[in-house]
């Protein structure tokens, strides 16, 4: 118990003490924590009236993000499966900081699903046993169960593989397997079940079609596995942990797959829609071509479908995947275009037009902004705390077991580029256990 | 409006002062569990679920509630809390020949129900719809809004809309926290106490029946209709939903008035009764007229029958 | 909620079996509806319900319409009134083939008459509406056509058919409807 009060002090202490860069980052997070913060206190006592959400679009920005989040959450995924089915060692590398992004993910879920929500005092009501949770009924108290139950997952994976290591022991995959093997269908669940928490409406013709779980995933794993592209190379570069190439141009083959197959679904809805022609093809017109002189979407939803095929274009070369600049591109297009698809894109088209055909065009007001910048960067604090910490464990400058080198000395990645035995360590887990 | 001038805020940019309004609220709100703070605020807050409490904790929480309803109306509700009558399952025809779009049903819905005056919130929307137009099936071509000096306007027709009382409701199935249920007598109902605000049932409905408390209810005291029932017209809360309920405070009752609808609608057009009573109303409406049910393809089976009298 | 599904099934059956029978007899369903309890052996006969009903809306100070018509003769010739009654005109209400005495009988001002002779007061005049106007009629007994305020399962107040339609001009008129909802952009 001792230990893990001083174990907890270290961590603490390597998480507060960095480079000059590393404050300002922190202050600059934490300046839009505070206003998102202070805004969503403003919600609280005024109510949700401070969002552009009415009961004819009674689902807005904070959903969106919800969304689209439970979708890199789902991602984290792809990297498991090569890691950890196919031994594919580059990713296996790596494959930690995919379960964080997970747990930050997820995180974030939560608290968007905290800031829409009328009454957050009473959340509790949700909770099994305690309150009265309407399942197996409501997608919503699956939605609960799934969330937390991949939140728990992959803490439990970060947090075994990261004790292990940090006491400078193996850790041990007859542990470790059977959870990420449980990862795996859990991390489609959530996004199954995500999906079909909008899909089960038909009230809502737009979401009401069998496509949706297939396109949620597709497109999840499509822009998940892009931002983990993108911080991987800014965890390489401000920190001394490598990351094998191989590993970011595997991930990237993958995105060209799920891309592929994601503008196909698209393709097959809107065939489906247009070709038919039916009443219930008024949402896509809305999104596309405007629905009675109503087009605020269209311009968005025509950068999103651009942003993809471009993307996917980038993607399909083998040479634009290995060159730096157009992979970086090309990943910043489709986390833009899946997150305006499958954000706006997604959850207002839903209600418009409405259950009595009315049209109520919605755009977030600055309060909805300021609360979900807040959310962001506080996942983005989230991550960074995580990686101050993780990194110097997984490269071996962090331990906390007596009698190593570095027990308590702190390690700033920025600063002391010098770092000896980098990616030593723990870090590679006895294959044959 | 001046009372809710913030909005020019919303519009522009979060002031400095709201911002550290906010700041102060947050401060107050880590010290919340005050020792002075009110037994009630603890009392309201682990409520049980309406359907759990036993009589004896019934009663407290309803004196309790009009308790709270006191000190801020400053006047006495009462809150009924009678169960559905044996036998009884409400039905409720609109005959839309004679339905003339005057909107006197909404706002006698208001009054009845308390429903918030600022911002607006109406259980009852009356649809128009050009005559031969498409209509049921395709919602577009309706228009709430219409506004001429008379009504009926000629080449026009009008379907007014509220809480269908689904037999099969989809905002019952997908409530994550079974705030909102069917009762016996075939009611939808929602415990305000209950509802976390999730909004899901809105997103499930498929007729816009589910109204939302985006913030404080504006209901001044003076216009208060004091007879309430806990799942019906009692004063709400903010962030909860609500919705028509047959007006329950009035219909339950062994001698139970007609809905305030039926009873304001100047041409009849509104019909309400037992439809397991073969000689109700309703029922004559169902086994005479030709009726439908909006949107019948989502099988939700409502207990809100539209017929055509001629 | 099995109740609604066993009763829906009854309502089926009864809906397939009414056209068995003849348009008129339709009301064998509609018959039990009738709270016979009425005191005038008319109503008796055809089921009325027991109802409450307003009086009927005269104009001010014109009923009894004995007051002036007892020392009158009755000129049956059909005219233009001039020098009374010259606000009533017939609208909309078959004018060409109406006259004031099909209605109002010539010899009793304060009664009306009906096609066989027998005479009715101005309190049941839905009888004389109802010999046109039979499917009306009928729904009006059943609570179907016209408003009605009471308890839904108790006493109920009925109208008079004039309280809703003039005789003269039976054309409901137009109202002022109430305000229309605030557009989701204005609620603030």
């Amino acid at each position: 118990m001792l230990d893990l009060i001083k174990h907890f002090f270290i961590a603490l202490k390597q998480v507060f003490t960095g480079s000059r860069n590393y404050y300002i980052w922190i202050a600059f997070l934490g300046f839009w924590i505070l206003l998102g913060l202070g805004t969503y206190m403003i919600q609280l006592k005024e109510g949700l009236i401070v969002t552009a959400m009415r009961d004819q679009v009674s689902w807005g920005f904070y959903l969106s993000n919800f969304t689209f989040l439970v979708g890199v959450a789902a991602a984290g995924v792809l990297l498991v499966i090569p890691a950890y089915i196919y031994n594919f060692k580059p990713i296996k590398e790596i494959v930690l900081f995919g379960e964080m992004l997970a747990i930050t993910a997820i995180s974030m879920c939560i608290m968007f699903i905290m800031a829409d929500i009328g009454r957050p005092d009473r959340v509790w009501h949700l909770i099994p046993f305690i309150g009265t949770m309407n399942f197996p009924a409501s997608l919503l108290a699956w939605d609960v169960l799934v969330l937390n139950g991949y939140l728990f997952l992959n803490l439990a994976v970060v947090l075994y593989v990261l004790y292990r290591i940090a006491h400078n022991k193996d850790y041990s995959m007859a542990v470790v397997r059977p959870l990420v093997i449980m990862s795996i269908p859990w991390a489609i669940s959530i996004h199954t079940v995500t999906a079909f928490l909008y899909n089960g409406l038909p009230a809502r013709p737009f979401w009401n079609a069998s496509i949706l779980a297939p396109r949620f995933l597709a497109s999840a794993f499509a822009a998940g596995p892009a931002i983990m592209i993108l911080l991987f190379q800014i965890i390489r570069k401000i920190s001394p942990l490598e990351i094998d190439n191989k590993a970011i141009n595997k991930i990237a083959e993958l995105i060209a797959y799920a891309l592929g197959f994601n503008l196909f679904l698209f393709g097959a809805e809107m065939f489906k829609e247009f070709y038919s022609g039916t009443v219930h093809m008024a949402p896509l017109q809305y999104m596309y071509f405007g629905l009675h002189g109503h087009n605020r979407l269209v311009p968005w939803m025509w950068m999103a479908f651009i942003f993809n095929l471009i993307a996917f274009a980038l993607f399909l070369s083998t040479r634009a995947r290995e060159n730096p600049v157009t992979l970086n591109l090309a990943c910043s297009l489709v986390i833009v275009g899946v997150y305006v698809e499958k954000g706006m894109g997604l959850v207002i088209p839903g209600f418009i037009p409405g259950a009595l055909g009315e049209i109520y065009e919605y755009s977030p007001t600055n309060h909805e902004l300021l609360i979900a910048i807040g959310i962001w960067a506080l996942g983005a604090l989230l991550y960074t705390l995580m990686l101050k910490f993780v990194i110097p464990v997984y490269t071996g400058e962090l331990r906390f077991s007596d009698g190593m080198r570095v027990s308590a000395k702190v390690v700033s990645g920025q600063e002391e580029p010098a770092l000896p035995e980098q990616g030593a360590g723990g870090m590679v887990p006895d294959q044959g256990s | 409006m001046t009372k809710y001038g913030k909005n020019t805020v919303r519009e522009t940019k979060v002031s400095r002062r709201d911002l550290l309004k906010g700041a102060a609220l947050s401060a107050a709100a880590a010290a919340l569990p005050a020792a002075d703070a009110k037994a009630s605020v603890w009392e309201a807050f682990f409520q049980r679920h309406f359907q759990e409490l036993n009589a004896r904790e019934m009663e407290k929480v309803i004196s309790r509630l009009e308790m709270e309803y006191a000190e801020k109306y400053g006047k006495e509700i009462k809150i009924s809390t009678t169960k559905p009558l044996p036998g009884v399952l409400f039905g409720y025809g609109l005959d839309i020949s004679r339905c003339i779009g005057c909107r006197r049903c909404v706002y006698a819905c208001v009054e009845e129900n308390n429903q918030s005056r600022d911002p607006q919130i109406h259980w009852i929307t009356v649809l128009r719809f050009k005559k031969g137009d498409k209509w049921v099936s395709d919602m577009e071509s309706a228009d709430k809004y219409y506004n001429p000096d008379k009504v009926p306007e000629p080449g026009y027709f009008y379907m007014p809309t509220q809480c269908q009382q689904c037999e099969n409701p989809p905002c019952v199935k997908v409530c994550p926290t079974q705030a909102t249920w069917s009762e016996d007598d075939g009611i939808v109902v929602v415990d305000y106490n209950w509802c976390i605000g999730c909004r899901y049932c809105m997103a499930a409905c498929p007729y816009g029946a589910r109204h939302f408390n985006w913030m404080k209810p504006g209901l001044p005291a003076e216009e208060i209709n004091t007879k309430t029932h806990y799942l019906g017209n009692r004063p709400r809360y903010s962030g909860v939903v609500e919705k028509c309920t047959f007006c329950i405070q009035r219909t339950r009752n062994e001698k139970g008035p007609y809905p305030a609808c039926v009873e304001i609608c100047p041409v009849g057009a509104r019909k309400f009764g037992n439809l397991l009573d073969p000689k109700s109303e309703i029922r004559y409406c169902i086994e005479n007229k030709r009726i439908f049910r909006l949107k019948e393809d989502l099988n939700t089976h409502p207990k809100f029958f539209y017929f055509f009298a001629t | 909620m099995r109740k609604f599904l066993s009763s829906a099934f009854a309502i089926c059956l009864v809906i397939a079996l009414t056209p068995a029978m003849a348009p008129g007899e339709s009301s064998s369903a509609g018959e039990a509806i009738w709270r016979t309890e009425a005191t005038d052996a008319g109503a008796k006969e055809s089921g009325i319900p027991e109802f409450f009903v307003p009086p009927p809306p005269f104009s001010d100070g014109i009923f009894p319409c004995s007051d002036c018509h007892e020392d009158q003769e009755v000129n049956p010739e059909r005219r233009v009134l001039e020098d009374m009654h010259e606000d009533i005109q017939i609208i909309n209400h078959n004018e060409k083939e109406r006259w004031c005495l099909d209605c109002h009988n010539p010899d009793n001002r304060d009664v009306l008459r009906l096609a066989s002779g027998r005479l009715v007061s101005f309190e049941e005049s839905y009888y004389l509406c109802g010999q046109c106007h039979g499917t009306i009629f009928r729904d009006w007994k059943a609570g179907i056509h016209g408003r009605r305020t009471g308890e839904w399962n108790g006493k109920k107040t009925y109208r008079l058919c004039v309280h809703c339609h003039n005789p003269h001009q039976p054309r409901f008129k137009p109202l002022a409807p109430q305000p229309p909802p605030v557009k989701p952009k204005n609620i603030k």
